[in-house]
């Protein structure tokens, strides 16, 4: 929001400035600005300790948080456990894949 | 059969032969050649954008199955201390070194994830602990994957314990 209206004010005071450049690096910045999700989904196979134990190693939780999130995933289907930059959200859905959790990547909307 | 801890190493004791002939099918259990199903459940679809699993199958998927490869040659060269009188009707013993305990945790799991997924076992299958494993092949698989958890929570508690 903050990032438009400095472009906006700029437009103004200085016309001949090419501001159209200026617009488009703004909204791919807002692009990457979006903020991800890492969720995990239920599945009856994986054992609940196991899961929990996976939770505490890949996100550093305390054991309660864990056991929270993980009794989410189970009664609710789903749990959300981290949000934030795209690149570290990939990385921690890959080391969930690694233990073979069911878990993915969203957007945040 | 009888498993403890014993300084660095896990020993599962008195081992009959049918036990461990099911720890001898760790390896080949986790084989999800085949069945799509399983394949589709171990290396499962990290988003819904299409851009991202492009990448995902280029990049990080090898990754992963060098990885389930490596557990799964780790199990089963500790198995092979189980391997010769096969047909001996005497029961056997395992030593499993600690340091492997992760390798087995995720060996254990793939096969439990490939077998449920091959059976397309319910939740009420999978919560039913008491089922013989004599009546069908489908309860064996089934005694498999749940005899599979009892040796994951037993590591995870040793594991938990230091």
């Amino acid at each position: 929001m903050s990032a438009v209206s400095a472009v906006q004010l700029e437009k103004r005071s200085t016309s001949t400035v090419e501001a159209p450049v200026r617009e488009t690096e703004t909204r791919e910045e807002e692009e990457l600005d979006v903020p991800w999700q890492v969720v995990v989904h239920n599945d009856p196979v994986n054992l609940m300790t196991y899961v929990t134990m996976v939770f505490q190693r890949v996100f550093g939780y305390p054991r309660e948080k864990a056991e929270r999130h993980m009794l989410e995933v189970h009664h609710k289907g789903r749990s959300v456990l981290w949000c934030g930059v795209r690149e570290r959200a990939e990385f921690y859905v890959q080391q969930l894949h690694g233990y073979l959790l069911l878990a993915t990547l969203e957007k945040v909307v | 059969m009888e498993i403890s801890r014993t300084g660095e190493a896990l020993q599962i004791s008195d081992l009959d032969p049918f036990l461990a002939e099911l720890l001898r099918q760790i390896p080949a259990s986790t084989n999800s050649e085949g069945a799509p199903d399983a394949e589709a459940r171990l290396f499962s679809r990290p988003s819904a954008e299409k851009e991202i699993c492009t990448e995902w199958r280029n990049y990080v998927e090898p990754e992963l199955r060098r990885l389930f490869r490596s557990s799964t040659q780790t199990v089963a060269e500790d198995l092979a201390q189980l391997n010769g009188n096969e047909k001996s009707l005497r029961n056997r013993g395992l030593t499993i070194p600690f340091e492997h305990a992760d390798a087995w945790l995720n060996a254990l799991n793939q096969a439990r994830l490939v077998i449920a997924e091959k059976n397309k076992f319910s939740d009420e299958e999978l919560n039913d602990h008491d089922r013989s494993p004599i009546g069908s092949r489908r309860d064996l698989s089934l005694f498999q994957v749940n005899f599979y958890g009892f040796l994951q929570e037993f590591i995870l508690r040793e594991m938990e314990r230091g």
